[in-house]
């Protein structure tokens, strides 16, 4: 099977800050990877990175097996048509309304005709719990929960293999929180997602992610599953995931009691 | 899995057949996803509505190797919104059917409306009527609180004022000096070829100096200020409208009156006046020196013609209007920064109703000036 996402020698640097030394990772089809780090560890920026919004001081970016970094325009562009993005504040186009925010995409491609985007767009709505009648509202009028689902429809709307999620669920209720991370989950099972996402948020992590990629002193110390993470000796590991929110994450999903005592 | 084998592009297929029982049946295989179908749509839509008009047709849909929620969309399309009798369904790809099937019905795009253009207009008159009435409400709140500043000046935005009067004035000396050399030059040049036909050369200081002191200068400036440091007010309190940030400070119980619309009237009335006197002054220098190569005054000679050509309360008119226009463009800006509303498009009409109307405005008030001030200044002594 080939890797969907292949970074191999990254290295970043602003001025004569380094953010990344020698970074690599690798995710797999199917596979849900949460980026954890602590504040300023360059989650973002490797993101950003991995998305061709960047450009890394030194190192390649593979994503489909294509460098981002080099290629010609067409063929990233293609790229970008098979991986949807959720940003952080949703970055939904505030001058369209609900509707032409999640048909834009399928419009852009000219292969559709309006009646088909009308139902594709109704169909999104659905999925990610939305009543049609907002369908005409203008993204000012929307509430933050809403906002996050409608910009995840719209990253749906051209059925990506690759989603990119960047603090999902920040910003959010624990309500919300939890019916989103749920949307997500039950979405990634039946369309075999393969989700990549940038979250502080412990029990967003711990129900969604298979694997958890560790930033900290400017490489990934860990690359693992939440077990394997948490058997590391770091200061980083030992406070975000063995501190009292940690355990108590890890608790409500019963896996804590397990962990720890494999890890004694 | 998917992704892997999304490399290899497979065709959507279509196969007529019949079944066991001699049916007609449709085979459906290769790939129904978006890669595959983004180029042919149209035509597939095209051929499963033909095949779907025959009723007791037999689809197998169970070779499909890849299938996506278009793809199903395309083919529950092309059936007429229900699935058909007889139907043969990969068991993994049940999933892409089962949520399109709720969605049979379908009713959000607005309705037309036949009376929309005269519910338009309608909107536009009191549109500008409220627009009155909000400029008015405004000027109202200024004074207000710059009445409670007067009791308390100490207190008052100073720090504010002098900031925006260096973005305002200080920064603006370079365009509106290169402006109003080039106007002075080019005025000079034309009235020197009319002026030289009459013999009438030594007029050009009356000319330039009336012209330029008493109307250019000002409309100039006011004009240029409009474009730079209006569009600029109106598209940042519009951005810190979208931002929240102006709702920030009302809950922090900070009046923006006071904050940031205050502070721009008032830099505006100070540093208009006294670019206008920047804006002629330099005009005057481009056309003495124009008149020094066309026609032979010295700019010498030209300067120390113009207090005999211009009265002195031509200077004080110009300032009048300097801090009039000033403050007619700080007012207008801030007027549609305040009404724009949270989104991009909104920021982006806001600010080019702001110079539009603020030039409009300046030109307006000028023409009054005009009249009102018709005999002031304008008989030589
Ligand atoms: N354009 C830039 N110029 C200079 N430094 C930058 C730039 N972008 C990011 N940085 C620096 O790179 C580091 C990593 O930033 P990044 O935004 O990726 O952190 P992060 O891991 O996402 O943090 P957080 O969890 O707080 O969002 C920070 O120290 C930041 O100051
Ligand atoms: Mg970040």
């Amino acid at each position: 099977m080939n890797p969907i996402i292949e970074v191999t020698g990254l290295w970043t640097r602003f001025g004569d800050h380094i953010v990344h030394q020698d970074l690599n990772l690798t995710v797999m089809p199917g596979e849900v990877v949460s980026l954890v780090g602590g504040s300023g560890s360059g989650k973002t920026t490797l993101m950003r990175q991995i998305l061709g919004l960047e450009q890394p001081t030194r190192g390649t970016v593979k994503v489909f097996g294509i460098p981002l970094h080099g290629s010609n325009a067409r063929m990233v562009q293609k790229i970008r048509k098979r991986w949807g993005v959720l940003f952080q504040q949703g970055a939904l186009y505030s001058a369209l309304s609900v509707f032409d925010n999640i048909a834009l995409p399928l419009r852009e491609l000219r292969a559709f005709d309006e009646d088909f985007v009308h139902d594709m767009v109704m169909l999104k709505l659905d999925m990610v719990d939305i009543e049609r009648r907002h369908a005409l509202k203008m993204p000012a009028d929307l509430s933050g929960g809403m906002i996050k689902r409608i910009a995840l429809a719209r990253a749906l709307v051209l059925e990506p293999e690759l989603v990119f999620l960047d603090e999902p669920t920040a910003g959010l209720d624990p309500d919300r929180s939890e019916s989103f991370v749920k949307l997500i989950r039950s979405l990634r099972r039946k369309l075999k997602l393969t989700v990549v996402m940038v979250t502080h948020d412990l029990d967003t992590l711990v129900s969604l992610a298979d694997k958890i990629a560790v930033l900290a002193e400017q490489k990934l110390i860990v690359y693992g599953t939440l077990k394997e993470a948490i058997a590391v000796e770091h200061p980083f590991i030992l406070n975000f995931f063995l501190g009292e929110r940690g355990l108590r994450a890890l608790s409500a999903v019963g896996a804590s009691v397990k962990l720890l005592s494999d890890k004694n | 899995m998917q992704a892997a084998s999304a490399q290899a592009v497979l065709d959507p297929e279509v196969t007529e057949g019949r079944t066991g029982d001699g049916a007609p049946a449709v085979t459906l295989a290769g790939a129904w996803d978006i890669r595959a179908l983004e180029a042919r749509a149209r035509m597939l839509t095209a051929r499963l509505r033909l095949l779907s008009t025959e009723s007791g047709r037999h689809w197998d849909l169970s070779r499909i190797q890849r299938l996506d929620h278009i793809g199903a969309l395309l083919i529950w399309r092309a059936w007429g919104k229900r699935r058909p009798g007889r139907l043969a369904l990969a068991p993994e790809h049940e999933v892409f059917f089962s949520n399109l099937d709720s969605t049979a019905d379908a009713a959000s795009v607005a309705p037309f409306d036949p009376l929309g253009p005269v519910r338009g207009l309608g909107a536009r008159m009191l549109h500008t009527r409220e627009h009155l009435l909000g400029m008015a409400e405004l000027i109202g709140q200024i004074l207000i609180d710059s009445l409670s500043l007067m009791r308390r000046p100490l207190r008052g935005p100073w720090r504010e004022i002098s900031a925006s009067v260096f973005r305002v004035g200080t920064q603006a000396l370079g365009i509106t000096a290169l402006v109003g050399f080039l106007i002075g030059v080019v005025l000079s040049y034309l009235s020197a070829e009319q002026l030289k036909a009459f013999g009438a050369n030594i007029f050009i200081i009356n000319l330039l100096g009336m012209g330029i002191i008493r109307e250019l200068g000002p409309v100039i400036a006011a004009v240029l200020v409009a474009g730079r440091s209006g569009s600029a007010i109106t598209a940042q309190l519009g951005v810190m409208r979208v931002t929240e940030e102006l709702d920030a400070l009302s809950v922090m119980g900070i009046p923006h009156t006071v904050r940031l619309i205050l502070p721009k009237i008032v830099a505006l009335a100070i540093a208009m006046p006294l670019l206008i006197l920047w804006t002629s002054g330099i005009a005057l220098i481009g056309g003495a020196i124009a008149a020094s190569t066309q026609l032979g005054i010295s700019v010498n000679s030209f300067m120390s013609g113009l207090p005999a050509a211009v009265p002195t309360v031509n200077l004080w008119l110009a300032m009048g209007k300097g801090i009039v226009f000033g403050a007619l463009i700080a007012l207008v800006a801030c007027h549609f920064g305040l009404r724009v509303q949270p989104n991009t498009e909104s920021l982006g009409i806001g600010t080019t109703n702001s110079v539009v109307t603020s030039i409009t405005a300046v030109i307006i008030a000028d023409a009054i000036f005009a009249v009102i001030f018709s005999d002031v200044g304008i008989s030589l002594s």
